[in-house]
Parts: C-alpha cells; structure tokens; sequence
C-alpha cells in the first residue's frame, strides 16, 4: 500500500493543485486526501495502517462504552478483519455454492426480497422463519453498515454478505436480538468467520449481562455455539436466496448446526 | 429574519461532509468547488454535526479552542455598552465569553462607583443597587448570526442551559449579505466561520458595511504553521487522527476529512490581512497563537 505522503513540505500551490476536485454531478463528498489513492467502490474510504490502527483501537473503545454505536462494531470488524476476510473469502471460492455468490453478488434487502411471498410459505420453512424473525424482533435487513474502510472491492463484499446474513443466523439459531441472543450469535460467527470484531464481541458482550443470563451463556448457550460452528461447513457458502422455501431443520441438518438447547432466551 | 440564498456558513473544528450538489462556474476553493451546490453541502454538514460540534471540538483541540477562543476576548477588551456582532457564531462559545466578560467588567466598574460614594447614605446607597441591578450587562449586546438553523438550535439551548438571556440575541443570516443596516455595531467577530464562506470578499464587505466607525473587525481563524517540522507533526495529527476521531466519535469520516483539507486551502496570514485591507479596514495586523495553528486577524473601520 503506498503511504500517503504529507502536505507539509509542499507549497500551497502545490496543495491546490493536488486536492480533489468535485467532479461528479451527483456530488460525491470530497475524496480522501490520500494521494493517489482512489475509492474502489462506493463508500470506501482509503486509509493508512496508521489510521486503520488508531480507527481499531477507538472503535473497540467506543463499541465498549456505547453499545448503541454500531456502526462502531462495524467499523472494528473492517479494520480488523484483514486476515479472516481474505479467509473466508477463500473458502467461498472453493466452493461452487459459495463461488456463485461472489460472481452473482447477490444482496439480501428489502427492495429485493419478496416479503408477501415469503410470508405466504409454510411455517417451519427458511423464508417464513426470516420473516417471523424480523416481524418479531423489529428488524430489517436495511440497516447494515455498507463496508467503508476494507480496501478490496470483493473483500468489502464478503464483510457485506456477512452483515446481511447476521439475521439469517438468527433465524437459524434461534437466537433471538437481545444481548444474550446477540451473544451466542457472536460466539457462533467467531468460530465460523474468525473475524476478530467477532471474537471481542463474544469476549466482551456478555460483560453487560445478568449472573443468571450468564450461567445459562456459560453452561448451555456458548458450548452450544461453539460445537455448531465447528461442526457447520461455512455459512457464507450458502445461496440463502435459492432456499426460502427449504425447512430450516433441513438446512440445520445439511449445514451441521445442533439444534438449539431448550432455553429461554 | 430572511436567509438570503448563498454561502457563509460557519466551521468551527467540526464539521459532516455531505451531498454537493452541481455548481456554478465559480472559481472555489477548497474540496467543495465553489457555486450554490457548495453552500448546501456545507449547510448539511453542519445541521449534521451540530450536536456533535462542541464534542468534536474538545477532542480535537484537546481543549484549547477554549483558551484561543478566551484569547480573542481578551483581544477585543470590550466595555459595558458594546454591541458585538458574532457571526458564525452557532453554538455560542464567543457569545458566551463576551457576555462573561462584560459583567465582570461591569461589576468591577459598579464596585469602584461605590467605592467613590461611601459618604452616601444607606438609603441612596440601596437606591443606587435598584438602578444597576437589572443593568448587570451595562446594555451591552451581542447578536449571533448563523446561516444554520441547526447550530443556531444547540445555540439557543445551550444558552438556556447556562443561563444566558439577557443581551443576547440570535438571527439567521448569511455572511455574505448581512440582513443588518449599514453602521450598526461596534466589533464584528467571526470565530472559524470565514474558512467556509465562499466568496470570503463579500463577508469582508459585508463586516465593514454593518461596523461602525471606529469599529472593529475581528476574525479567529485556523492559519498557516511555518515552522517545518512542526508544520509536519501538525499535518501528521491532521491527516491521521482528526477523521478517525471524526469516525469513532461523530460517526463521520467525511466531514473531518473535509475540515482538515479546508483549513489547508484558506490564505495564510499575510494574504488574508491584504483581503482585510482590501475590504477598507485600517491597521490590519494579525497574532499568531500556537505557532501558526491559529491566527487572530484584526481591523479598524475608520
């Protein structure tokens, strides 16, 4: 990666001339000052190791302190993903349900889902489980973090498909939204992704817990998690679009996730 | 009071970059090419930040826009009875400071009235606490103008908040066409506002226009750093941790991108002090604080 180099030695004509011009109609917001360095897709923003590093440590921070930012944990797991994304990558490319995801790109929103269809399948199945899920929990899928700092074109895609597949693991965990819930998904994704925002998230989420809710976590939830994980292929390789109308027992099965412990969450 | 249409909105360190739309042919400055797209790129930064402004502000500086910001008060000296124009001045840091200083200034002046009348009666001594009482500002004044709804409403409720009402009004209006009669006021302030004005003639114009004569003009503003090697460190904390703070505490990389280059681009202090002249005032002359990071610019309508 080229290091940027500093306005500070050149003269200001120089600076004039060099920073970025609005060219776009639409108007796009004045470019990163990185030389040389241009957006590879939208919404990216170009950074330095030094930058990603100090983006890193404030976001964990902040993530920590205000649970509400989460746009902080999204940006703690681009700036920190850059050994598990190229990984999970990979591992998409190896295989063809997964490659044909890379090439298709296929996004999970609510332009392009169906939801009346959805709704209209059995119970039990994939798509109407989804909507359930989101019925209940008061979620859409619109609310994803586009990528903005992860500085590869496709890798911003898998942290993309990722994000948008959260709420499918939901769905086929059981887990509800709350923090528990969250929780558990964590450790699960931790094991699947070995993202390392993933990871503290597991670590860290539950230190806003219940001794109660802890217990449960410790003794039937997180040994639950981990041994799905481990046992499921990867979840990303899944063409969940293709599958609405699949039990979601099925797909547990076909995937090798146990099914959940009898526990309220 | 009318917004007249175009640009002069205020920046202080924070700001939110956003849609610009197309632009007029106009030679700009800075990341947001000049034309009426910019004016409504910038006012949407700063309806974004507004919350944020003065938290972003602390961060960055680390605090010391307050002492820059106290600095320029001490500046302009001002006596009970001044009508200060602060333009820019959305959230109300200078509006605060004047209104602070002329009480205590004020306090001062009635002590030393009672001091000369200690061979008053009680009676005429207590009369004459009446009188000043509900005149512990002395009529002095001070207007904020901002261009920004958003920044004049964190004003306002700041204010509400310390307990600021008397002598302090807030109007919305651009700085390039004051909606204020020509001779009106005594100082003229704007605290890092004039970076984001985009014909930065035309709000020189427009503060010699509404100054009196004798008033004064006063402009604190980011500037040039000259020595190389901290001119260096500077641009290193600028470039590098300025938009992750942005990011992690606002939420916005863009706008603090946009902060950073912006202040890159402005005049350095000798240019500046020509366009002053330029614009009519008298004994220009400017004061470096910090090296160059900050510089106060100051002029006498005469």
């Amino acid at each position: 990666m080229e290091t940027h180099h500093l306005a500070g030695s050149r003269t200001r004509d120089e600076t004039h001339r060099r920073l970025p011009r609005l060219s776009h109609p639409a108007g796009d917001l004045p470019r990163s000052s990185m030389e040389g360095w241009h957006p590879l897709y939208p919404g990216h923003i170009p950074t330095s190791p030094l930058q990603k590093a100090l983006l890193a440590a404030g976001s964990a921070v902040m993530a920590l302190c205000d649970p509400y930012r989460h746009d902080m944990v999204a940006v703690l797991g681009e700036t920190t993903g850059c050994l598990a994304l190229p990984n999970l990558r990979d591992k998409m490319k190896n295989h063809p349900e997964g490659y044909r995801i890379l090439q298709e790109r296929p996004r999970i929103r609510l332009s392009t889902l169906d939801m009346a269809r959805l709704q209209g399948l059995p119970d039990g199945s994939l798509g109407r489980e989804y909507v359930r899920f989101l019925e209940d929990n008061k979620v859409s899928p619109d609310t994803r973090m586009p990528p903005k700092f992860v500085d590869d074109e496709e890798l911003a895609y898998v942290i993309q498909r990722y994000r948008e597949v959260h709420d499918l693991m939901h769905t086929l965990l059981g887990m509800p939204t709350n923090m528990l819930g969250e929780v558990v998904v964590k450790w699960f994704e931790a094991v699947q992704t070995g993202l390392p925002m993933c990871v503290l998230g597991a670590a860290f989420g539950p230190v806003r817990l219940s001794s109660r809710k802890l217990q449960v976590l410790a003794t039937e939830l997180v040994p639950w998690a981990i041994r799905s994980g481990l046992n499921a292929s990867c979840v990303l390789n899944v063409y969940y679009e293709q599958r609405w109308e699949q039990p979601v027992e099925s797909l547990r099965e076909e995937l090798g996730i146990f099914p959940p412990p009898p526990v309220r969450v | 009071v009318t917004v007249p249409g175009r640009s002069g909105v205020r920046m202080d360190c924070g700001e939110r970059g956003s849609r610009a739309g197309p632009g007029r042919a106009e030679p700009g400055r800075g990341p947001f090419p000049a034309g009426s797209g910019r004016t409504e790129a910038i006012y949407q930064v700063f309806e974004n930040v507004a919350k944020k402004y003065d938290v972003m502000n602390d961060s960055m500086t680390l605090g010391i826009h307050r002492v820059w910001k106290d600095i320029l008060m001490h500046k302009m000296n001002p006596c009970p009875g001044t009508l200060l124009l602060d333009v820019a001045g959305g959230t109300g840091d200078i509006a605060f400071r004047f209104i602070n200083y002329v009480r205590s200034v004020r306090q001062r002046q009635l002590q030393r009235k009672l001091k000369h009348h200690q061979n008053l009666s009680w009676q005429e001594i207590f009369d004459s606490y009446q009188k000043d009482q509900f005149n512990s500002l002395g009529d002095s004044q001070v207007v904020v103008c901002d261009i920004n709804r958003e920044m004049l409403k964190v004003g306002k409720q700041k204010a509400q908040h310390l307990g600021y009402s008397e002598g302090l009004s807030w109007v919305l209006g651009n700085a390039e066409e004051l909606p204020f009669d020509d001779d009106k006021f005594d100082v003229y302030t704007i605290a890092f506002g004039i970076r984001n004005v985009t014909r930065i003639d035309l709000a020189l114009q427009e503060a010699y226009r509404v100054l009196k004569p004798g008033g004064r003009f006063l402009c604190l503003e980011f500037s040039r750093v000259s020595n190389p090697l901290l001119s260096r460190l500077y641009d290193l904390y600028s470039f590098q941790v300025i938009p992750v703070l942005g990011e992690v505490i606002a939420g916005d990389w863009r706008s603090y991108q946009y902060l950073v280059e912006s202040i890159r681009q402005f005049p350095p202090q000798e240019e500046l002090k020509a366009m002053i002249e330029d614009a009519g005032f008298f004994k220009v002359d400017y004061e470096n604080l910090n090296f160059g990071i900050v510089a106060i610019h100051s002029g006498f309508k005469l």
